[in-house]
């Protein structure tokens, strides 16, 4: 016999994860206008694969395949995957990085609620080492359709002709190779760069800040951890730029390139990795805007989220420890 | 005068489906041939029965006595003959029995001789005992006596609350009560609040209920204002109104009482002053019958009579699948119908598959601390659910799960239909058996632990007497030999005669005391008792005879 309470609201895990996914589609379309198919081709590869690795692992430790397949939590693990990889990747890098994140990351763990790394960012990481050269390829604006599916299904990659530097990327490149006399006003004229961000990509990063604020609206998400991250992203950006504008890029280029948005609305907003109490978001997500940029800045990888929300991954025991909220009748002046 | 409110954190908003019980007045029920009244029915001692089978009682008379520091009596709610005292199942989620007074009743509803009771003119003491004989109980739930709660604090009570903001959907019978019978509401908070000599009083209601709110304004004058709040389940919790009526948070552990105020259900309010001005004790209440029936709404029941009863009188329909007692956020399935209406019953509930859905399947957590966002007593609910899941109960209390009211809101809201509510009160059942099992095992070394200090030091004190004894015997051989041949002097005579005839007297003692029990005994035990007394025997015999001399 069941008990209390017997009524239930209807919000499931299923619709949350649908909520997540309606919420990537505006950036998707961006994505598809400014950069052409390829992205729909390495959604479907990265989708069929999580499904199919979701299946066997379910199998394999003998749960309900219905009930967990339908939660949609591995289609959201898998978008997030491929909008993280260059779309012109070659497939068995995407269905390799998905396996990765579905099998390793978050099965082994003890599947849905269990793992304690963001699986999503395990397979960048992965592959960002694995395959350092594959994961700088990105494409040039106007690259036609059949080249982009030619080079997902394994064809010949004559690089220059087709690739572009992504803004993080050029802003680094144009740093280390001009030495000295470098400065970032020179290097954000080049082609790469938008109006403020990289070119293209800002609509991209436009669609998935729209996105987030319907998740923000729909209350799928709060604002402490984007808020956290964004404002912490630009905090730093703004005193390294203020101390050194010629060396250090601006807060704007910064939150409007890169995975900045991506990770604030959608990556580091995965709860089951990430901290829960109201302060322990501002800290996870504050520490991982702070990390990712240092390794933007100085480390030796075009963009350090994923590893930021990694190292953040980490914590988020002590975090909580430390950050629960005070307790109905615990609270100062209470007693 | 605008009442400047505050909140609690969380909380959820079911559906309050509240309207279909509140279109009938409240309707009294056909007088059933049996009343089941349950002697405990409030927190604290069973009350001891007054009546025997086959007494005659009228309607208000006493059938149980309040027993113990934290009681209140229990009447007959009509007249009629006691037929039974025993062991009737209980309106309870175990279903265990308790013990009842069953009453035939007789149709008359006959009165026992009332008079008003002048109870400006009472002693504090006087009227609270009052009150506990009239069984006066908190009606919101708890069932905790009182007159308890009306003894003033030795800090100065300010406010006085009264909850009526039945928070809960479905459940109206404070609605129906506070619309219909406002006055004698505002009459018995008047007594209250002058029991507990408070500065003012303040009457919470949820503003979904504006027919109430607007019965009460009319009602009340002077230091009494009625107050509505935010429509926020659980705003009905007694420290959540509290919080939202005066700002104060009542610290765990402690009583409202500590913080200067008090806090009543408007229900209970009216049965002081029905107790007060009618002499009238508590042997009805209104239960709201609502959830799948074809007729809902309200009525006035007396207590004990079997929820079978009530249920038939608002027509459940054919799909009824099992019956709730209190709403549906914090009540639970009565094992059976033929439970009695207690004072705790605010509602009966007929639930179906379609009104009350069965859980969907349980997911696992993914930690989306939905349920932290709602709990209204600020804890981390996913936090206590893997703890009590890994039986981490230590972590669990560090969690403050004791603080935990088990409202429901976090598995109202939990995506992943969680039932975090029973993971609780597996928990603190858990930690209870615990604690339990650590007291008796304290308990039993304790008494292990002094047995064997007992053991010790009577043998240590029989040897030092036994050493005492053997010296002086020594020393006395000493002496008469000393005195070889010299007769005993008559003053010894005397003394050794003197303690003969003692020693005579307490032997005719022992053996005229018998022991009890020892009649039409099997042979196999007449044999063991027998023996047992040959060996007592043998051992007097050396106790009684002086120690040879060593």
């Amino acid at each position: 016999m069941s008990h209390s309470p017997y009524l239930r609201e209807s919000r499931t895990v299923q619709q949350i994860m649908l909520h997540v996914l309606l919420a990537l589609l505006p950036g998707i379309a961006a994505y598809v206008w400014q950069f052409g198919p390829g992205i729909l081709i390495q959604l479907l590869l990265a989708s069929v694969t999580a499904l199919a690795a979701e299946a066997v692992m379910l199998k394999l430790r003998g749960k309900p395949l219905g009930l967990y397949l339908r939660d949609l939590s591995a289609i959201v693990t898998a978008w997030l995957i491929a909008l993280s990889l260059p779309p012109i990747g070659p497939w068995w890098m995407i269905v390799l990085a998905t396996l990765c994140a579905i099998v390793v990351a978050k099965h082994l763990y003890g599947g849905l609620g269990q793992n304690p790394f963001n699986p999503a960012m395990v397979a960048f990481c992965v592959m960002i080492v694995a395959f350092p050269a594959l994961m700088s390829q990105w494409p040039a604006a106007g690259l036609d359709p059949p080249q982009q599916i030619d080079l997902i299904l394994g064809g010949e990659r004559p690089l220059d002709a087709i690739t572009a530097a992504t803004p993080l990327d050029a802003l680094r490149t144009g740093l280390r190779t001009g030495g000295e006399d470098a400065r970032v006003a020179e290097i954000t004229q080049g082609p790469a760069f938008g109006l403020i961000g990289g070119s293209g990509w800002e609509w991209v990063v436009a669609g998935f800040a729209a996105g987030g604020l319907y998740l923000l609206w729909r209350r799928i998400i709060g604002w402490q951890l984007p808020a956290a991250f964004l404002v912490t992203m630009a905090l730093t950006a703004l005193l390294l730029w203020g101390m050194h504008p010629a060396r250090f890029a601006s807060p704007l280029l910064h939150l409007a390139s890169g995975g900045t948005v991506l990770a604030a609305f959608f990556i580091i907003t995965d709860p089951v990795s990430g901290s829960t109490t109201p302060r322990g978001k501002l800290v996870f997500a504050g520490g991982a805007a702070f990390i990712a940029y240092m390794i933007r800045s100085f480390g030796n990888y075009p963009d350090g989220i994923a590893f930021a929300v990694l190292l953040m991954n980490i914590c988020v025991p002590l975090i909580d420890m430390y950050t629960q909220p005070p307790v109905f009748g615990h609270k100062r002046g209470s007693s | 005068m605008l009442q400047k409110l505050f909140t609690f954190h969380g909380g959820v908003k079911p559906d309050s489906r509240k309207d279909a019980s509140t279109c009938r007045p409240i309707r009294p029920l056909a007088m059933p041939a049996e009343l089941v009244v349950p002697l405990h029915q409030s927190i604290g001692g069973t009350p001891r029965p007054l009546v025997r089978v086959g007494d005659r009682v009228l309607k208000g008379e006493r059938i149980g006595a309040a027993e113990g520091p934290v009681s209140a009596a229990v009447h007959a709610p009509t007249s009629g003959t006691v037929k039974a005292v025993e062991e009737r199942t209980m309106p309870h989620p175990s279903g265990l029995p308790a013990s009842c007074v069953v009453i035939e009743t007789d149709g008359e509803d006959r009165w026992i001789e009332r008079e008003p009771v002048p109870w400006k003119s009472m002693k504090g003491d006087e009227l609270r005992d009052f009150l506990r004989d009239a069984g006066i109980v908190g009606l919101g739930g708890a069932t905790f006596p009182s007159h308890i709660k009306l003894r003033p604090a030795t800090a100065p009570t300010h406010t006085l609350v009264l909850n009526g903001a039945e928070c809960e959907p479905f459940i109206t019978c404070d609605d129906m009560l506070m619309r219909e019978r406002a006055d004698e509401i505002v009459r018995g908070a008047g007594i209250m609040a002058r029991m507990l000599a408070v500065e003012r009083v303040l009457i919470g209601i949820e503003d979904n209920k504006p027919e109430a709110i607007a019965a009460m304004r009319a009602a009340v004058d002077g230091d009494i204002q009625v107050v509505a709040i935010p429509t926020l389940y659980p705003a009905g919790g007694e420290k959540q109104l509290l919080r939202v009526l005066t700002g104060v948070e009542v610290a765990a552990g402690r009583r409202p009482l500590d913080f200067g105020l008090q806090c009543f259900n408007v229900g209970t309010a009216y049965r002081v002053a029905r107790a007060i001005d009618h002499a009238e004790p508590l042997i009805s209440r209104i239960v709201t019958v609502a959830g799948n029936v074809e007729e809902p709404g309200n009525f006035e029941v007396l207590v004990g009579t079997p929820i079978d009863e009530l249920l038939k009188a608002g027509r459940p329909r054919a799909d009824t699948d099992r019956v709730l007692m209190g709403g549906p956020m914090m009540g639970f399935a009565l094992p059976t119908t033929a439970a009695p209406v207690v004072k705790a019953t605010n509602c009966v509930l007929a639930g179906s598959p379609s009104l009350l859905p069965p859980p969907p399947p349980e997911m696992a957590c993914i930690r989306c601390g939905t349920c932290a966002d709602h709990c209204p007593a600020d804890l981390q609910p996913f936090e206590l659910y893997w703890f009590g899941r890994s039986h981490n109960f230590g972590k669990a209390q560090e969690y403050h799960l004791f603080d935990c009211i088990e409202c429901g809101c976090c598995s109202y809201v939990c995506p992943s239909h969680i039932p975090l509510v029973d993971y609780f009160r597996f928990t603190k059942s858990e930690i209870w058996a615990r604690e339990r099992e650590r007291a008796a095992a304290d308990i039993a070394r304790e008494r292990f632990e002094a047995r064997n200090d007992r053991q010790e030091r009577e043998k240590r004190e029989k040897a030092e007497r036994l050493a005492a004894k053997a010296d002086a015997t020594r020393k006395k051989l000493a002496e008469t030999g000393a005195g070889d041949g010299a007769p005993p002097s008559p003053a010894e005579e005397a003394k050794k005669a003197l303690i003969a005839a003692a020693l005579e007297r307490a032997k005719q003692q022992k053996s005229s005391v018998k022991a009890r029990n020892t009649e039409n005994l099997p042979a196999d035990k007449q044999a063991e008792i027998d023996e047992i007394e040959a060996r007592r025997a043998r051992s007097e015999r050396r106790t009684v005879e002086p120690p040879e001399p060593s």
